[in-house]
């Protein structure tokens, strides 16, 4: 398929799913706010970091007031991570791959666009997001899921799909286990406050974790939550079930054989699937699990450039010399 | 909502006679509008329009709004077109877009038409539109328009004329095939017993004949639409037909010329594209060839297509035929080359150029549209009976400085449908754009593109102008299937 377009499938799915995540994050933390005692501080700076733009709500506003937080992150255009920002880019994508993808997927994409910008008005207008806002995100983004499954051939521009989603998942489960856990917790062996529970349950939720997660292992404990958020192979929004993802639709895609490379990007996605799949939680703290995260969030960029060098980038091709054309004057 | 209070103030109305009834093609869509329930059909017209945001075929709006998206207008009761109206139109349509192809054939190849002094040589070599790269081009099959979209509009008498024909990259055809569409998503029981002939098989026509000029030994050619790209206002009809047709929608940046063939940029490498449907305009196609600054086309194509090593659709060159100033000429070029009358006539036509129609249309500004020769879209255009002076005044200068890119035609009183407006229906002027398909033989979409000039009284229908559309119906006859 054309290199453009599948670009351009890569960043729809992408900017989906950040969209879903950072709907997300902004919902638990809401909750979570209303489970903790009035003399707590409300903590909604750890939010702006977990996408990792400080320094543009720095230069944007004064306080990490909620009010300031939700319209940065949800409805705020001058940061592209917002949730509209990212539903805008979303759609331009789907508009220069529109020939490629579903009418029914195209509709949903728009109708997930409207429903921003009609949020946004109200937003203008002095009304706060509702809680049902922020599942209407989430449910927007799993129709869309679901109907490039049910409608779009799981072809090429498929698991282009596919790789852009698991690529941004993984890195923003990463990044709210990170800033959770930084800004909460410094060290994993300080028992914590009393609270200690409701911030690791909140951490989970914000990523759907919660019920799969007490399936798995019932108590609370932040190494077994960082288990099952890094390592678990089954649950879809932890880092490996992700990664694995990711790989399996690159080889998919290039028809290489598991174990095996033929481009950079495989090489770089392959590298940090074998290092999950040799890993264990014990190993992760030892290392210091900040560390940890920004070792996987960079080894991510990098697959995502050698993703693009491989399949997306126009390399420049020189133009052919005019006088060897056989021009016919 | 009732026609009582509608009037057809003395135009020709496509839906009543002059004496208010409906026309006998019009009495089943007449008596099923008027059977609605008060705000009904307003009910339907807005559920059209949601249809239309939901679906995002819309617009950016710049200026004041920006970033605002607006939809083309959409007005929800159809247009009819008898089957006795449409067979001439159907004929005449094939007869003129058959004799322009020869036209253009013969213009970059030999100009028997000159020599004969049927048109002055003049007219020809100073037409903007005409590109001497195209000498001596041979396209396949000797078809340089394989997409023809020709203006007709009615007049006071209800008689069909040519405005204009568009043989370059005519856009509008995706919007009779949505138009179509939402009526069907939106008011499905008014095509009950109404007899309409469908359009929806377009991108198969077009497909057939995009794989027929394939070149020669490539049984499965690889189809590709150029589009000038996402920002380009027909961009929303380029992924359309690219999606209806299943072929790969491309800009220049996604093509090169390598070893002697066009080449795409795929993610497993380069390439080959056999068939290009372009919906750039030959200007921009090659900056080795044309214009040497456009960023838009591929450069060194039209060595390749020379070779006969990639198609194109439409072949360079085609814009000689929709010239304004050659438009008046078209009958001449019938009777030339078939030998036939025009099926279709012409609007009576001055062209400027000549010194005794020039004086005639220069002491009568006030009542004729004056028309540059190589604009579009309703731009470079004097409406004398609603102009100003200035207007007028400006317009005589431009003609006595460039007589050649004028002409004037007297002003029609266009046709007129109802459209809703607020809570009554009122007649608003239009025009018919049908599109035709010239392969191994020459197809007329049973269809076409009705727009309709929405502010009252005006006769620029187009879009960029305040034009909306409607669906058009082209029924069919009794012993005619569907």
């Amino acid at each position: 398929m054309l290199s453009r377009v599948a670009e351009s499938l890569y960043w729809m799915s992408r900017y989906v799913e950040r969209a879903e995540n950072v709907a997300r994050f902004i919902d638990v933390n809401t909750w979570l706010q209303l489970d903790l005692p009035g003399n707590y501080e409300e903590q909604w700076l750890p939010l702006v970091s977990t996408t990792g733009d400080e320094s543009l709500f720095a230069k944007h506003y004064k306080e990490a007031l909620k009010s300031n937080v939700i319209r940065f992150l949800i409805f705020d255009t001058r940061n592209p991570n917002s949730v509209n920002a990212s539903i805008m880019a979303a759609r331009e994508n789907a508009r220069i791959a529109r020939q490629y993808i579903t009418l029914e997927m195209w509709e949903q994409i728009n109708r997930f666009y409207l429903m921003m910008q009609g949020a946004a008005r109200s937003f203008e207008a002095g009304y706060e997001p509702s809680q049902d806002f922020f599942g209407d995100v989430t449910s927007a983004s799993h129709l869309f899921l679901g109907i490039t499954d049910a409608t779009m051939s799981h072809n090429e521009g498929w698991h282009f799909c596919r790789l852009g989603r698991m690529i941004e998942r993984a890195d923003k489960t990463s990044r709210i286990l990170d800033a959770k856990y930084f800004l909460l917790l410094p060290s994993v062996e300080s028992v914590g406050t009393p609270y200690d529970d409701i911030m690791w349950a909140a951490v989970l939720r914000s990523t759907s974790a919660l019920e799969m997660y007490r399936k798995r292992f019932q108590e609370i404990s932040p190494m077994r939550i960082v288990e099952f958020l890094v390592l678990d192979r089954e649950f879809p929004r932890a880092v490996h079930y992700c990664v694995n993802a990711a790989e399996e639709s690159l080889r998919a895609i290039s028809g290489t054989k598991p174990g095996t490379f033929r481009n950079p990007a495989e090489q770089q996605l392959g590298r940090i699937s074998a290092d999950l799949n040799y890993t264990q939680v014990r190993d992760i703290i030892a290392c210091g699990l900040h560390e940890f995260m920004d070792d996987l969030q960079v080894g991510l960029n990098r697959a995502g450039g050698a993703i693009y060098n491989t399949f997306f980038a126009l390399q420049p091709i020189p133009p052919v010399p005019h006088y060897a054309a056989g021009r016919n004057e | 909502m009732p026609f009582d209070i509608y009037e057809t103030d003395g135009f020709y109305d496509e839906m009543f006679q002059p004496d208010g009834t409906p026309r006998p093609s019009a009495r089943v869509l007449f008596q099923r509008i008027a059977a609605l329930n008060d705000g009904e059909l307003r009910r339907y017209q807005q559920a059209a329009e949601q249809a239309l945001f939901r679906m995002g075929i819309t617009f950016n709006v710049y200026g004041d709004e920006a970033g605002t998206e607006k939809i083309f207008p959409f007005d929800i009761i159809p247009r009819i077109v008898t089957a006795e109206e449409w067979n001439r139109i159907d004929r005449g349509l094939r007869q003129r877009v058959h004799a322009l192809n020869l036209f253009i054939g013969d213009i970059y190849n030999g100009q028997k038409i000159l020599k004969d002094g049927v048109i002055p040589s003049e007219l020809i070599l100073s037409a903007k539109s005409f590109r001497k790269q195209c000498v001596g081009l041979k396209p396949p099959a000797g078809v340089w328009c394989h997409i023809t979209g020709t203006d007709l509009v009615r007049d006071k008498d209800g008689q069909y004329y040519v405005l204009e024909d568009n043989l370059r990259c005519p856009s509008g055809v995706s919007y009779v095939l949505q138009n179509r569409e939402i009526m069907k998503r939106t008011f499905p029981q008014i095509f009950d017993q109404a007899n309409v002939r469908p359009v929806i098989d377009y991108p198969s026509h077009l497909l057939r004949i995009l794989h027929n000029i394939a070149p020669e030994g490539i049984t499965s050619p690889t189809v590709a639409l150029l589009t000038p790209g996402v920002y380009n206002s027909a961009y929303f009809e380029h992924s359309f037909l690219a999606k209806f047709m299943g072929v790969e929608l491309v800009e220049g940046c996604d093509l090169v010329v390598r070893d002697g063939v066009v080449m795409m940029r795929t993610t497993k490498g380069l390439e080959r594209v056999d068939v290009i449907y372009r919906r750039i305009d030959d200007d921009f196609l090659d900056r080795q060839t044309f214009r040497p600054d456009s960023l838009l086309g591929v450069p060194g194509i039209m060595d390749v297509y020379r070779s006969g090593r990639v198609a194109l659709a439409n072949a360079p060159g085609t814009g000689i035929a929709d010239d304004k100033v050659i438009y008046a000429y078209v009958p001449k070029i019938i009777k030339y080359y078939l030998n036939e009358e025009p099926i279709l006539p012409n609007v009576p036509t001055y062209v400027c150029f000549e010194e005794d129609q020039r004086r005639h249309v220069l002491d009568n500004l006030d009542k004729f549209v004056v028309k540059a020769a190589n604009e579009s879209g309703g731009y470079g255009m004097l409406v004398g009976p609603h102009s100003t002076r200035d207007q007028r005044e400006k317009f005589k200068h431009a003609i006595d400085a460039d007589p050649r890119n004028y002409i004037a035609q007297p002003t029609l009183s266009l046709s007129r449908v109802p459209i809703i407006v607020e809570d009554h229906f009122e007649g608003r002027h239009v025009d018919l754009r049908p599109y035709v398909l010239y392969g191994k033989d020459i197809f007329v979409l049973p269809g076409g593109l009705t727009r309709v000039a929405l502010k009252k009284g005006s006769l620029v229908v187009n879009s960029s102008q305040g034009g909306g559309s409607k669906d058009t119906w082209v029924l069919a006859s009794q012993e005619q299937p569907c």
